[in-house]
């Protein structure tokens, strides 16, 4: 780990003590989990405080966990990374929604303005509520959409097809009449796999 | 006097200047812009989803389809990110193709910027003149990849293939013979690193051309100067980066400040605005077409001296020679099971940005250790920009509200994916 990445691990442990998870260092990242109760109050303090100064948030995306390899933990994450200008450092930040249900996290909005489309997007994509986003409506999904498509459990076909009848002279919609194909299946090779010497 | 009430206004989706798709829904008082809801989505693809079911290399012409008018760019991102998950070191040469082909095309990026900023305001010159020179650019995409716009040119571990030492030339048809003919070849005698040697010497004067059209022209700064004005501390927190963020006066550039690929040993300048106004970056764009020149022209004189590969030897990641794969078992078994099962990425997460034309392109990746990725996501430069829409618009009249979305050049395959 880099001289300056060892001293924001550092900062951050002793600014966060029992707030957060321990810090993860992988592939030159640095990456930490924070409770849902204590993500409003983490996310100001590392855009406000001199010792961090995340004054971007680049990146507010939705994760679904719910097939990753053997994951025992919760479905929805909520991951965002942030970069500070004056250090120039960046940080990557998790938070699971804990129910899975109905998954609900608070707004980081009244901290970076930046976030308003992308926690719209995070709700239309996975459903994730935002509690204290002012204007949450789906933004890529179309008018009238029903499901949340990035879900795992959502077919890559989706459920509805459309299209212009003649008739009604309007665009109508019907149940998708394509079925789900899969040319290359998804492997997963064991972790020696052509490795060679494992006779 | 009867009640006014606001008028609503739908601007789009299929209107010249919306760049693409936008539906903007503007609350008119007057002439004044009192709320502008942009509704994207227009071209939602699903790249994300749609990559989660195709394996790592079957997705790299996905991302040329991003942003269409910096196609290589969207590439070089997630090639950085699934190398940083391999672990791959990329040929040196490889690395300074990339750059190469990554300054032509900001040029590409930034000469469409311009010109459909100023045809959207009123200046139509500008707009033909820099299709001129984007053809030639789009030939140097050509003769690399055999695609004008969508190369798939960047892969993991390096590039497609080397340079061509041979420009393709055109050949006489019913329009083109004679002296013309003979015009249109002449800088296509030599190698591609000619041609664009070529194309450098006189694109600098080719700019100063664009800026004698626009930089003092009357009616452009009275359309740009002082319109959407951004303050730098309100850049940072919706969001910004590249000439956006450059045009509020915030020296941050990626290539400087956590150089990727060669940019440590190139000699470049950040232009930076002041102002943060539409007329600021339209400068900062211009002096950046300008530095990728030189950028151009110090790639050249390196590729020129400096022969070897240009993709990595791990032929789990990159096929082996056909030759190879014909004489030798071992290579044959690579290549089938390189093109029927594809690159096994380990188990992990990586996030990798370049600094596209536009702004910070990221690339974040989560992998569950199988030939697709688990979650991809792709964090668009353009899709921040377009969200501060309202706040920037907001107060300014009508006609602002096309330079206002003219100088955020918006392209929506990026913002929608």
């Amino acid at each position: 780990m880099s001289a300056r990445l060892d001293q924001l691990c550092d900062r951050l442990k002793a600014a966060f003590a029992g707030r957060i998870g321990e810090p993860v260092f992988a592939l030159g990242e640095l990456t930490i989990e924070v409770d849902a109760a204590n993500y409003v109050d983490v996310m100001r303090q590392l855009q406000g405080h001199p010792d961090f100064k995340f004054e971007l948030l680049l990146d507010l995306s939705g994760v679904d966990y719910s097939t990753y390899s053997n994951w025992q933990g919760k479905r929805f994450a909520i991951v965002s990374h942030l970069l500070s200008i004056s250090h120039n450092l960046r940080l990557r930040v998790r938070t699971f929604a804990d129910d899975e249900e109905f998954p609900v996290l608070p707004s980081v909005i009244d901290i970076w303005a930046g976030a308003n489309w992308y926690e719209r997007e995070a709700f239309d994509l996975y459903g994730v509520h935002f509690d204290g986003h002012p204007d949450l409506r789906r933004i890529l999904t179309d008018y009238g959409f029903v499901g949340h498509p990035f879900r795992k459990d959502f077919p890559i076909s989706g459920h509805v097809e459309m299209h212009y009848d003649a008739e009604q002279k309007r665009v109508v919609y019907a149940p998708v009449t394509i079925e789900p194909r899969e040319v290359t299946p998804r492997i997963v090779r064991e972790e020696q796999y052509g490795k060679g010497g494992a006779r | 006097m009867s009640d006014i009430k606001n008028y609503t206004l739908n601007f789009g989706p299929q209107h010249p200047a919306a760049h693409g798709v936008l539906r903007l829904i503007l609350e008119l008082d007057g002439e004044v812009i009192v709320r502008a809801d942009p509704h994207i989505g227009l071209l939602h693809r699903g790249t994300e989803k749609l990559a989660e079911t195709r394996t790592w290399i079957q997705s790299v012409p996905y991302m040329d389809r991003l942003d269409y008018v910096s196609m290589m760019c969207n590439e070089h991102a997630y090639c950085l990110a699934m190398e940083k998950m391999l672990g791959i070191e990329v040929p040196l040469r490889a690395q300074y193709i990339r750059v190469m082909y990554d300054e032509i095309t900001r040029i590409l990026n930034h000469l469409m910027a311009v010109g459909s900023h100023a045809l959207d305001i009123g200046a139509m010159a500008v707009m033909l003149y820099a299709f001129r020179d984007r053809e030639d650019l789009m030939d140097a995409y050509e003769a690399v990849s055999g695609a004008r716009m969508h190369a798939a040119y960047y892969r993991p571990g390096g590039v497609y293939r080397d340079l061509p030492d041979r420009m393709p030339q055109y050949r006489q048809s019913k329009f083109k013979k004679g002296d013309a003919l003979k015009q249109v070849n002449e800088d296509r005698q030599g190698s591609l690193l000619d041609f664009l040697e070529a194309f450098c010497g006189r694109f600098p004067k080719y700019v100063d051309e664009y800026e004698d059209l626009l930089t003092d022209n009357r009616i452009w700064k009275q359309r740009t100067v002082g319109v959407g004005v951004v303050e730098p501390e309100r850049a940072l927190n919706l969001g910004f980066s590249g000439p956006m963020l450059r045009g509020s006066g915030i020296e941050w550039d990626l290539r400087k400040k956590q150089p990727y690929e060669v940019y440590d040993r190139i000699d470049f300048d950040i232009p930076v605005g002041t102002n943060g106004d539409c007329y600021d970056r339209y400068l900062v764009r211009v002096e950046e077409m300008r530095q990728s020149t030189r950028i151009i022209k110090q790639c050249i004189d390196w590729l020129r001296v400096n022969p070897g590969p240009v993709i990595t030897g791990n032929h789990k990641v990159a096929p082996p020679a056909r030759e190879n794969m014909k004489a030798n078992m071992e290579e044959l078994i690579h290549h089938f099971k390189l093109f029927t099962e594809g690159i096994h990425v380990p188990l992990g997460e990586a996030y990798a940005a370049i600094e596209h034309p536009k702004g910070e392109f990221g690339v974040y990746i989560v992998s569950d250790g199988a030939n697709k990725p688990y979650r991809l996501k792709l964090r668009s430069p353009g899709f921040p920009h377009l969200a501060a829409l309202d706040e920037i618009a907001r107060g300014h009249m009508i006609a602002d509200a096309v330079a206002i979305i003219g100088t955020m050049d918006l392209v929506f395959g990026d913002i929608d994916r």
